[in-house]
């Protein structure tokens, strides 16, 4: 799949901003006055950003107040339904602690369930889709969530949560690439199912259906990365868990160790996000013979 | 429009013989030149006369190679498009309900209006049969030629998807599969027609019949053929004097 940074900024700082909301929600930390204004503009401008972001690779973008309507179908249009409720129940808990310096509990917990809920809208997204076997996948939406988790449970200064968190999450991403290394295989699909002559002997593509590329190449059958994986995986487990946990764990509690733990787990992140995409194989790749292994 | 509809009176499709199919690519060019000058926004092409032309379209050829151990390898030509599938999961990821499956005849539609280009549909579906047009960012995909098959403006003869109509060899069939005697019905079941990809369930409506199974010739080598092997390089003799005689010159 192609990797669009939109998508990756979209699904990174989204999942962030909102795990941060998850634990404002919480009362974890308990601020309050300019403290709790500084944490929630941190976290609106991550989860507001990365939905803004989303809104980059619409060949539409002006009409992208239809997709409120599918939700009883759509699980893209789930996750904007829920995001919406989420920033406005999160927005009301906020106003009422900045503003009011009063804690409505409820609500922050309502806004709290709120945020979980719109990242398992966003990886349903992503594992629901059987064309992509990679991601068709239970982990999918584990990961998504740990990663919300663990990334919110950092930036809000819940040093020893995120620890055991962020280890947690370093597993799951192993996991799920190691299940998804598999996956495609597992799926069943082949360039003999894809065509039905696999019936009647080894098929092989003879002639490209068009001598230049389209939509489908571009958007689907992304290689260019697959030749750093193994670096990247590599890059990604350190920074996403191994690092941050080692530091958090080695060093006295600070503002600047966990400034320091959260930059490497973006940078963690990006590349682990980034892979997400570009390794995903889709099926329609079959037709052009790109399946290879 | 939000879900699939439970059944549809008619399954309009396709019948496309893989035995027939000479690759000539006439279907790729007609439904190109109708469906760019009717229903919805045109096919753009970006860059067509320069060095990397790319464009949209909604049917494709696709060229295969055939081989199995003792036979001779077969080539297949393999237009592809959309199957209007029965379980679209094209139309359910839909966050608009610009992509619908009509209840009355089964075409899988995108309402163009109301399409914000996200693309979803285009991952959901397992065949490629949806491309982002580059120059409106909306879906484009076969209607199967919605705008022709009830149009009372256009000779009876011409009521069928533009594919269909041109194809040379007749390697292409309209019908309604859920009449069990229309012809598509007819030549699906006496020919075995084919689901792509049925382990993804996705119950495509089209079906290709696959190549019938070629007559074993390696035995009927023509007696001519002998006479036809090249003349080796180097050759002794008179051949031989004469092909250095004639490179001298």
């Amino acid at each position: 799949m192609h990797p669009a940074p939109s998508v990756i900024l979209f699904t990174s700082l989204s999942g962030l901003g909102f795990g941060l909301l998850f634990f404002l929600g919480l009362d974890m930390p308990a601020v309050s006055g300019w403290t709790a204004f500084a944490f929630f503009f941190v976290a609106y401008a991550l989860a507001v950003g990365g939905l803004l972001a989303s809104t980059f690779h619409l060949g539409n973008p002006q009409r992208a107040v239809k997709a409120f309507k599918q939700w009883r179908s759509s699980w893209l249009s789930r996750e904007g339904v829920f995001a919406v409720l989420a920033l406005l129940v999160m927005g009301l808990y906020a106003a009422a602690l900045i503003f009011l310096d009063m804690r409505l509990p409820l609500v922050g917990m309502i806004g709290s369930a709120l945020s979980v809920i719109t990242v398992i809208c966003t990886a349903m997204i992503y594992a629901q889709m059987k064309t992509i076997p990679r991601w068709s996948q239970p982990m999918t939406p584990v990961l998504y969530l740990l990663y919300m988790f663990a990334g919110g449970a950092l930036m809000a200064a819940q040093i020893h949560l995120a620890t055991v968190l962020l280890a947690i999450l370093t597993v799951a991403q192993i996991l799920h690439w190691l299940i998804g290394d598999k996956a495609f295989a597992k799926a069943g699909s082949t360039i003999g199912t894809a065509t039905g002559l696999g019936i009647l002997g080894q098929v092989r593509l003879l002639e490209s259906p068009h001598s230049s590329t389209n939509y489908l190449l571009q958007e689907f059958a992304f290689e260019v990365g697959r030749k750093h994986a193994l670096k990247l995986r590599v890059i990604a487990t350190l920074c996403v868990g191994l690092l941050p946990v080692l530091m958090l764990l080695m060093t006295p509690a600070g503002h600047l160790v966990s400034l320091v733990a959260l930059v490497l787990h973006m940078i963690g992140l990006f590349s682990a996000r980034w892979l997400f995409f570009a390794e995903a194989e889709h099926v329609v790749g079959l037709y052009y013979d790109k399946h290879r292994g | 429009m939000t879900t699939l509809p439970a059944s549809t009176d008619k399954k309009l499709g396709l019948v496309i013989d893989l035995d027939i199919c000479v690759g000539c690519h006439a279907c790729v060019i007609s439904c190109k030149e109708w469906n760019t000058s009717n229903y919805g926004a045109p096919l753009s092409d970006m860059d067509a006369y320069g060095e990397n032309p790319v464009g949209t379209f909604l049917n494709r050829v696709h060229t295969f190679e055939v081989k199995s151990a003792g036979c001779n390898a077969q080539t297949v030509h393999f237009p592809k498009s959309c199957l209007h599938c029965e379980d679209a999961p094209c139309v359910t990821v839909c966050p608009t309900g610009a992509s619908y499956k009509r209840s009355e005849d089964g075409i899988v539609l995108v309402n163009e209006s109301d399409c914000i280009g996200c693309g979803l549909c285009a991952w959901a579906c397992p065949y490629g049969a949806r491309e982002m047009d580059a120059a409106e960012g909306v879906m484009k995909k076969c209607t199967l030629c919605v705008d022709r098959i009830y149009n009372e403006n256009i000779p009876e003869i011409d009521r069928e998807p533009s594919c269909v109509r041109t194809c040379p060899a007749k390697a292409r069939h309209f019908g309604d599969f859920a009449d069990p005697d229309s012809n598509v019905s007819v030549m699906t079941r006496e020919r075995g027609g084919m689901e792509l990809m049925p382990e993804l369930m996705t119950k495509p409506v089209n079906r290709y019949l696959p190549p019938r199974p070629k007559a074993d010739i390696s035995g009927e080598i023509d007696i001519l053929a002998p006479l036809l092997t090249p003349v080796p390089e180097n050759k002794g003799g008179f051949m031989g004097w004469l092909d250095k005689a004639l490179e001298a010159i």
